[in-house]
C-alpha cells in the first residue's frame, strides 16, 4: 500500500543529520530516515519537516513502545500526496501554533511525550487530528507485519484453525 | 442437483423475496420445498466457504453493507460510526454468514413483555401475537435445520481458552448456567457439514461451513428443486400495486443498474430492520402516501438493537482469546426477569473475541493516548464477553427516509436510537457483573467497551394483535396488504434477551407453512 525504501545513505550521513533534527528522525532533502539508518520513507508533495512531524504525532497518538518508527512511517506515508499537501500544511502549521503557546519552538521540539500529548489534546477535536487518528485505526493495525508484536496469530484457516494447535491450552487457570 | 429455475419477469404466479438471510433464504428454501415457485432478490452478490477470508477488514470489504445509511440519536455509534449504524452483511445468506451461532429460544415471559413486565414510561411495549407454546414446534424444526448443539442429542462444543477464563469467573461469582452454549456451529459431522475446527473467524464467515448459514444450505438446496430462482446483484427500489391495494411485482436494479420489473403473486420483504421499512416507505404511492403498510403510521418505529456492550478482561497471563469458535460460552443467569435489579428483562453474556484490527477499532471508538495503547499492548493476554440484553422498545427510535440518495437515486434509511433509561440500567448492571467475573479470575484491568455498530437489527414492522399497533399480524402478513410478508427480525414485537437468528428461522419455516396454504386455498 505505501512505499518504505532503504536508502542508499551512509551512516554518517544520516547520524551528521540527526544531531541536527532530533533523535527520532532525521529529515532531510526528500525524506526522512531513522538515525540508525534501519529504513528510510521518501517525502516527494509535503515537506520533510511535515512528515517528521506526522510521524511523531502517530506515535503520540498511538504510543506502542515495542513497535518500530517504520511501522508508524508506512502508516503515515499516504498523506505525502497532492491531494493531501493543503490539508497536511495547515494542519502541521496550526499543530505547530499550539506548540509555540505552550512554550516550545514547535512540536518536535517538545522532548517529552506528555508536553506533547498535552499540545495534541488541545486539538483533538479539529478535523486534521481527527483525520490522521481515524486513518491510523487501520493505517497502523492493520499491517500484518506488527500483529506478532503484539502476539496475534491472524488467519488460521489454512493451518487448520486451533483444533489441534492450542485453543484451550491455557496452563494458568 | 436439478438445474436452478429461471422465470420470467412477467410470471405472476411466483413469490418474490426481497432479501436472501436467516428468514429470506429460510423462507425461499421452505416455500421451494413445498412446490411453491420463489424468485429471491438479492442486493449482494454471492460468496461461499472458499471464498470467505480469514481477515478482518478483508472479509468487511467483502460481505459488510456499507452502501450510505445515517443516523441521529444519542447512540454513541451516530458520533463514532455515523455511516455505518449496523454491521451487518450484503451478500447471498446475508447476515447469517456473518452471525456468531447463537441459537437461543425466547424465554416464555418474553412473548409477554407488556403482560409480564407491566407498562413501562416511555417504552412502547406490547405482548407478541403468538406465544412459546404456539412456537415451540417451530424451535424444533428451526435446530434441527441448524443443527442446534445442547439440544436433539447434539453435543455441546468444547470450551476454548476464552471460555475457560468466563466459566471459572462465572462459577466463582456463583452462576449456575454457564456452559459453551446452544450453538448452530457443529460439534460433530451434521447433515453434510462437518465440525467446527475451532479457527477463530467466525464473523468472517466460516471458511469449513461447520456454522449453519443460508448461504452454503437452505439457498442451494432450494434451488435444488427446481423452484427457487436467486437473483443476485438484484436492488429492490420499490413494490408496486393495483388499484385494490394488493401488490403485483417489484422493481429492482439488476447487476448492470437497469431498472427490471418482476411480476409477483405474493411479496415477501426481509432485507434486515433498515432496508425493509426503508423500501416499505420508497414504496408510497397516492393509495398509500406514508408508505406501503404503513396505515399505522408503525412502519420504520420501534427500532431495538438490544442493550449490548462489551466487557474485555487483562490477566497476568496469556489467553489468546482470538483462538476457537468465537461465541461458544454462555452466563443465562441474569436473563431472567427480576425487577429487583433496577430494571425489567434480562440480559445473557456471552463469549467474544475480536482480531488486533477490529480491536483497535472497536475498545474505545475515538480513544487515543496510552490508556488506550496499553490494553492493546495486553492484548494476548485478553479476554471478551459480550452483552445481549431486552431493549425496550421506543416510538421514536426508528428508521425514516433521509435526504441522502444512494447510487439508484433511492432515499436511504436515517437510523434514530437513543437508549430508554431501563437499557441504561440493564447494561450499567452487566458492566459491572461482567467485571467482577473477570476480577475474580485475577484480572489487572477491565475494560467496558461500548457497543458496536448493530448487528442485531430488530422491531421496525412489528407484529401486533392489533393492526393500530403495528405492521403485521401472526403470521407477518401486513395488516394493511393481504399479500405482502415481511420474513426477518423487522417483524419482532419485542427483543428478547436472546440472539435473534433462531428466532428469525422459526418464523420463516412457520410463515412458509402459512403462505403455501394461503396460496393452495387460493386466499393470496
Amino acid at each position: 500500500m505505501t512505499r518504505l525504501n532503504k536508502q542508499g545513505l551512509t551512516r554518517r550521513a544520516l547520524l551528521s543529520r540527526a544531531v541536527a533534527a532530533g533523535a527520532l528522525a532525521v529529515a532531510g532533502p526528500g525524506f526522512i530516515a531513522a538515525t540508525d539508518a534501519a529504513w528510510a520513507v521518501e517525502v516527494t508533495a509535503i515537506s520533510e519537516h511535515e512528515m517528521a512531524t506526522l510521524l511523531q504525532m502517530a506515535r503520540d497518538i498511538y504510543p506502542h513502545d515495542r513497535v518500530g518508527d517504520r511501522f508508524y512511517a508506512v502508516a503515515i506515508k499516504s498523506y505525502d500526496v497532492t491531494e493531501q499537501k493543503e490539508m497536511v500544511a495547515e494542519g502541521i502549521a496550526a499543530l505547530d501554533e499550539a506548540a509555540k503557546k505552550a512554550g516550545f519552538d514547535n512540536y518536535l521540539a517538545a522532548g517529552w511525550e506528555d508536553d506533547r500529548v498535552a499540545i495534541l489534546r488541545s486539538i483533538q477535536d479539529t478535523p486534521f487530528f481527527q483525520t490522521v487518528r481515524g486513518g491510523l485505526v487501520t493505517g497502523l493495525y492493520n499491517q500484518k507485519d506488527i500483529w506478532p508484536i503484539f502476539g496475534y496469530e491472524g488467519e488460521s484457516f489454512s493451518q487448520g484453525g486451533y483444533i489441534d494447535r492450542g485453543f484451550d491450552d491455557i496452563d494458568w487457570l | 442437483m436439478a438445474k436452478a429455475a429461471k422465470f420470467e419477469l412477467t410470471d405472476d404466479s411466483v413469490v418474490v423475496i426481497v432479501g436472501t438471510g436467516a428468514g429470506g433464504g429460510v423462507l425461499a428454501n421452505e416455500l421451494a420445498q413445498k412446490g411453491v415457485k420463489v424468485v429471491a432478490l438479492e442486493a449482494g452478490g454471492r460468496y461461499l466457504p472458499e471464498d470467505y477470508v480469514n481477515d478482518e477488514w478483508e472479509s468487511f470489504g467483502q460481505l459488510a453493507w456499507v452502501d450510505p445509511r445515517t443516523t441521529s440519536g444519542d447512540w454513541r455509534v451516530a458520533k463514532d460510526f455515523s455511516g455505518l449504524p449496523a454491521w451487518i452483511v450484503k451478500a447471498v445468506g446475508g447476515t447469517s454468514i456473518h452471525w456468531a451461532g447463537a441459537s437461543l429460544r425466547f424465554q416464555d415471559h418474553e412473548w409477554k413483555a407488556l403482560s409480564t413486565y407491566g407498562p413501562v414510561e416511555g417504552a412502547s411495549l406490547l405482548d407478541w401475537p403468538i406465544d412459546a407454546a404456539e412456537m415451540a414446534p417451530w424451535y424444533d424444526k428451526a435446530e434441527a435445520k441448524l443443527g442446534v448443539t445442547g439440544v436433539g442429542g447434539r453435543a455441546r462444543l468444547p470450551g476454548n481458552n476464552n471460555y475457560k477464563v468466563f466459566e471459572k469467573g462465572a462459577l466463582a461469582l456463583g452462576y449456575k448456567d454457564v456452559h459453551t452454549g446452544n450453538m448452530a456451529i457443529n460439534s460433530a459431522d451434521y447433515d453434510d457439514r462437518m465440525a467446527c475446527q475451532q479457527t477463530g473467524f467466525c464473523f468472517q464467515g466460516c471458511k469449513w461451513g461447520a456454522k449453519w448459514s443460508s448461504a452454503y444450505t437452505d439457498i442451494p438446496r432450494g434451488e435444488a428443486t427446481g423452484n427457487l430462482e436467486v437473483r443476485d446483484h438484484a436492488h429492490v427500489a420499490r413494490i408496486l400495486h393495483d388499484d385494490s391495494g394488493k401488490v403485483t411485482g417489484v422493481e429492482y436494479f439488476d447487476k448492470d443498474g437497469n431498472l427490471q420489473m418482476q411480476k409477483a403473486r405474493v411479496v415477501a420483504v426481509a432485507g434486515n430492520s433498515f432496508e425493509s421499512p426503508r423500501l416499505l416507505l420508497n414504496s408510497h404511492s397516492s393509495m398509500f402516501p406514508d408508505g406501503l403498510a404503513n396505515s399505522s403510521g408503525q412502519v420504520g418505529r420501534n427500532y431495538m438493537r438490544h442493550t449490548t456492550g462489551s466487557v474485555y478482561a487483562t490477566f497476568e497471563q496469556p489467553v489468546k482469546m482470538w483462538r476457537g469458535t468465537t461465541m461458544a460460552g454462555i452466563i443465562r443467569d441474569e436473563a431472567r426477569h427480576d425487577p429487583s435489579r433496577g430494571f425489567v428483562g434480562g440480559y445473557e453474556l456471552e463469549t467474544l473475541s475480536l482480531g488486533l484490527p477490529f480491536m483497535a477499532a472497536f475498545l474505545d471508538p475515538g480513544g487515543w493516548g496510552r490508556e488506550f495503547t496499553t490494553a492493546l499492548d495486553s492484548y494476548a493476554n485478553m479476554a471478551g464477553m459480550w452483552i445481549v440484553g431486552e431493549d425496550m422498545p421506543q416510538a421514536d427510535n426508528r428508521v425514516t427516509l433521509s435526504n441522502t440518495e444512494d447510487k439508484f437515486g433511492l432515499k436511504v434509511a436515517n437510523v434514530n436510537f437513543s437508549d430508554h433509561p431501563n437499557d441504561v440500567a440493564m447494561r450499567n448492571h452487566a458492566y459491572k457483573q461482567g467485571q467482577a467475573i473477570y476480577k475474580a479470575v485475577g484480572a489487572t484491568r477491565t475494560l467496558p467497551t461500548p457497543p458496536y455498530p448493530s448487528t442485531h437489527n430488530l422491531g421496525t414492522n412489528r407484529m401486533s394483535e392489533r393492526p393500530e399497533d403495528g405492521v403485521v399480524d401472526r403470521n407477518g402478513r401486513a395488516h394493511d396488504v393481504p399479500n405482502l410478508f415481511v420474513s426477518d427480525g423487522s417483524q419482532f414485537t419485542t427483543g428478547a434477551a436472546e440472539n435473534p437468528t433462531l428466532t428469525i428461522v422459526a418464523l420463516a419455516i412457520r410463515q412458509a407453512d402459512h403462505i403455501a396454504k394461503e396460496m393452495a386455498a387460493g386466499n393470496v
